[in-house]
C-alpha cells in the first residue's frame, strides 16, 4: 500500500486548554501525516488524553484550532474516516447483552447512516474486520464472556469495520495481560504497515510507544518532544519528565 | 370459562395492556443499560401531575399526562446537560416537584378521588375507547421508531463517546429517545398506574438480561415476559377481583425470581456508568 506521507491528517495549531492560571495544555502544535504511527506519551495529568479528546472534537480548545483532513473541526463532517478505540476499562459494561458481531456492527452504523439498516455489504465488512483481528470464530459469543485481550481486539475490529483512514487509541491495553498486549501491538503494526492506516496511540507506557511507534510526541502541558523515538530515548527528556530514577528498556527488533 | 371476553371494558383493557406490554421493554432495555431506569419513576409522577391537570381542566387526562411527561423529560435532560445539578438530583427535583403539583391540584379540586385512585394503582376500567385509540396510535409510532433507530440506540447505550466520535447525532437520538420514553410512561398509566410503571419497564428487561442472550433476543424475551405477565395479570385480577397493576407486577417478580435462581446471569458492573461518563464536549453537535 502506498501512502502519501506528506498529506496532513491532523493539524493541531496553537492549542491550549483550561483556565488562565491553570492550563492543562499550553500552545501545542502537532501535525500527523498519512501513514504515521504516532505514540503520545507523558506523565499522568500531563494532558495527553485531553489532547486526544480535543483532536476528536469531544472537547473544545480554549485557544487554537484543529484541522482534520485539511478541514477545520467545526466544518468537519467525515467522521467515518476516523476510528476510535477508547479506554476499555472505563467505558465498557461486561454485562451488556451484545455479541462480538453486534459490537463490531456498531462500527458500521455511521457509515450506513440514519434510517438505513445494515446491508449484506456491511455484514461482509464486519466479517473482514473480525478476520483481521482473528476473532471470526468468536462472533456469536457475548462480549462479556471474552478475555480482556480478546475484548480489546473486538474494539479494534469495531474501528476497522468503519473503514477509517486513521485510528485513535486511548490507553488501549490498560488491564490487559502482557501476552495479549504483545499480540495487540503486533496487530497495530500490521495495520500500519500493510494497510497504511494512520495510528495515534496515547499511552502511559513509554516502553511500548518507543518500541512500536514510528514517531513520538511527549506532552507535559507543553509539547516537550516530537520526533523519532530513538532520539527521545537518547536525550535527557525522561529525566526532565519523570525524574532521575526512570529506567528505560529499548528492545532491539 | 372465558366469559371475561364478553365485557367490552375488559377487552379494551387487554388490548391496551398488550400494546403497553410490547413497547415498555423496548424502552426499558435502553433505560436499564444506561443506568437511567429511575427516570421512568420520575416521569410517572410527572404524568400524575398531568393527569390532575387534565381532570381539573376537563381534558382527557391521558393527553395531559403525555404532554407533561414529554415536557419534563426534555427539561430534565437540559438540566442535566447544564451540569449545574447532578443527574439524580434533576430526577428528584422533578419527582417530588410534580407530586407536589398533583397533591395541590387534587386538594384544590377535592372531589375526583375515585378516578385518581385508579390512576395511581392502575385499573382496566379506566381505559376508555378514546384512550385505547390514543394508546394504539402512539404504540404503533413507538414500535416503528425504535427499530428505525435501533443501531444508533444500541451503539449509544454501549459507548456514547465512541458513538459520538463515529459521527452519530447522539444529542438528537438522546432527545428523541427520552421523548419516546416519556410518552410510553404516560401511556402505561391507565393500566398499570403511576406507582408501578417503572416495574413494568424494568423487571421484564432485568429478567431477560439474566438469560444472557444477544441484544435483539434479549428484547424479544423481555417482550414475551411482559406480554405474558400483563395478559395473565389482567385475567387473574378480573376473576379474583384484585388490582390489575399489582397483580401484573407480582407475576413479573415471580418470573424474575424463577429465572434469577435458575440462571447464573451476568455479574453487573461495579459503578453506574452514567455517573462517570463524560458529558462534556457535546458542543460539537
Amino acid at each position: 500500500m502506498t501512502v502519501d506521507h506528506s498529506k496532513n491528517i491532523i493539524e493541531v495549531q496553537g492549542v491550549s486548554f483550561g483556565y488562565t492560571n491553570e492550563l492543562a495544555l499550553k500552545n501545542i502544535d502537532l501535525n500527523v501525516h498519512a501513514g504515521d504511527y504516532l505514540g503520545i506519551i507523558g506523565p499522568n495529568g500531563g494532558g495527553k488524553t485531553t489532547l486526544l479528546k480535543i483532536m476528536l472534537g469531544l472537547l473544545q480548545p480554549t485557544e487554537g484550532s484543529v484541522k482534520l483532513f485539511g478541514q477545520p473541526m467545526e466544518k468537519f463532517k467525515a467522521w467515518p474516516r476516523i476510528g476510535y478505540v477508547p479506554q476499555k476499562a472505563v467505558q465498557f459494561d461486561a454485562a451488556f447483552p451484545a455479541t462480538v458481531e453486534e459490537v463490531v456492527a456498531m462500527g458500521r452504523a455511521a457509515r450506513r447512516g440514519l434510517l438505513h439498516p445494515l446491508t449484506q455489504m456491511d455484514r461482509e465488512k464486519i466479517t473482514n474486520a473480525l478476520v483481521q483481528v482473528d476473532l471470526a470464530a468468536e462472533r456469536k459469543r457475548l462480549i462479556g464472556d471474552l478475555s480482556g485481550g480478546q475484548q480489546q481486539r473486538v474494539f479494534i475490529a469495531r474501528a476497522l469495520a468503519g473503514e477509517p483512514e486513521v485510528i485513535f487509541l486511548d490507553e488501549p491495553t490498560a488491564g490487559v495481560d502482557v501476552k495479549a498486549q504483545e499480540q495487540f501491538y503486533a496487530l497495530l503494526k500490521k495495520f500500519n504497515q500493510t494497510l497504511g492506516l494512520t495510528l495515534l496511540l496515547v499511552s502511559h507506557d513509554i516502553d511500548v510507544v518507543a518500541n512500536e511507534a514510528t514517531e513520538l510526541a511527549c506532552i507535559n502541558q507543553a509539547l516537550v518532544y516530537h520526533g523519532a523515538p530513538q532520539a527521545f530515548v537518547k536525550g535527557d527528556y525522561l529525566n526532565q519528565l519523570y525524574g532521575k530514577e526512570t529506567k528505560f528498556i529499548l528492545h532491539d527488533h | 370459562m372465558f366469559d371475561i371476553f364478553h365485557y367490552s371494558f375488559v377487552l379494551r383493557g387487554l388490548e391496551a395492556g398488550m400494546l403497553i406490554a410490547l413497547i415498555a421493554p423496548l424502552i426499558g432495555i435502553f433505560l436499564v443499560l444506561r443506568r437511567y431506569a429511575l427516570i421512568a419513576d420520575t416521569l410517572s409522577h410527572v404524568s400524575l401531575a398531568g393527569v390532575a391537570i387534565g381532570l381539573i381542566a376537563g381534558i382527557n387526562p391521558l393527553i395531559t399526562a403525555i404532554v407533561a411527561s414529554t415536557v419534563a423529560s426534555v427539561a430534565i435532560e437540559r438540566l442535566r446537560l447544564t451540569k449545574r445539578v447532578y443527574g439524580e438530583t434533576a430526577l428528584a427535583l422533578f419527582l417530588s416537584g410534580s407530586l407536589a403539583v398533583a397533591i395541590v391540584l387534587i386538594g384544590l379540586a377535592h372531589g375526583f378521588n375515585a378516578d385518581l385512585f385508579s390512576y395511581l394503582f392502575g385499573s382496566i376500567v379506566t381505559v376508555k375507547q378514546t384512550d385505547l385509540v390514543i394508546i394504539a396510535l402512539f404504540s404503533l409510532i413507538i414500535l416503528a421508531v425504535i427499530p428505525a433507530f435501533y443501531k444508533e440506540l444500541v451503539y449509544i447505550s454501549f459507548d456514547e463517546e465512541a458513538a459520538r466520535v463515529s459521527g452519530l447525532p447522539t444529542n438528537f437520538i438522546n432527545t428523541l429517545f427520552i421523548i419516546i420514553a416519556s410518552v410510553t410512561v404516560a401511556l402505561a398509566i391507565p393500566i398499570i398506574g403511576v406507582l408501578l410503571i417503572s416495574a413494568l419497564i424494568v423487571i421484564p428487561v432485568v429478567t431477560a438480561l439474566q438469560l444472557k442472550k444477544n441484544f435483539w433476543q434479549t428484547i424479544l424475551w423481555a417482550q414475551a415476559i411482559s406480554v405474558a405477565s400483563v395478559l395473565l395479570g389482567i385475567v387473574i385480577s378480573f376473576y379474583e377481583n384484585l388490582s390489575p397493576g399489582g397483580t401484573i407486577v407480582l407475576i413479573m417478580l415471580v418470573i424474575f425470581t424463577l429465572v434469577f435462581l435458575t440462571h447464573r446471569g451476568a455479574a453487573l458492573e461495579r459503578l453506574p456508568t452514567f455517573l462517570t461518563r463524560s458529558r462534556a464536549g457535546s458542543a460539537r453537535e
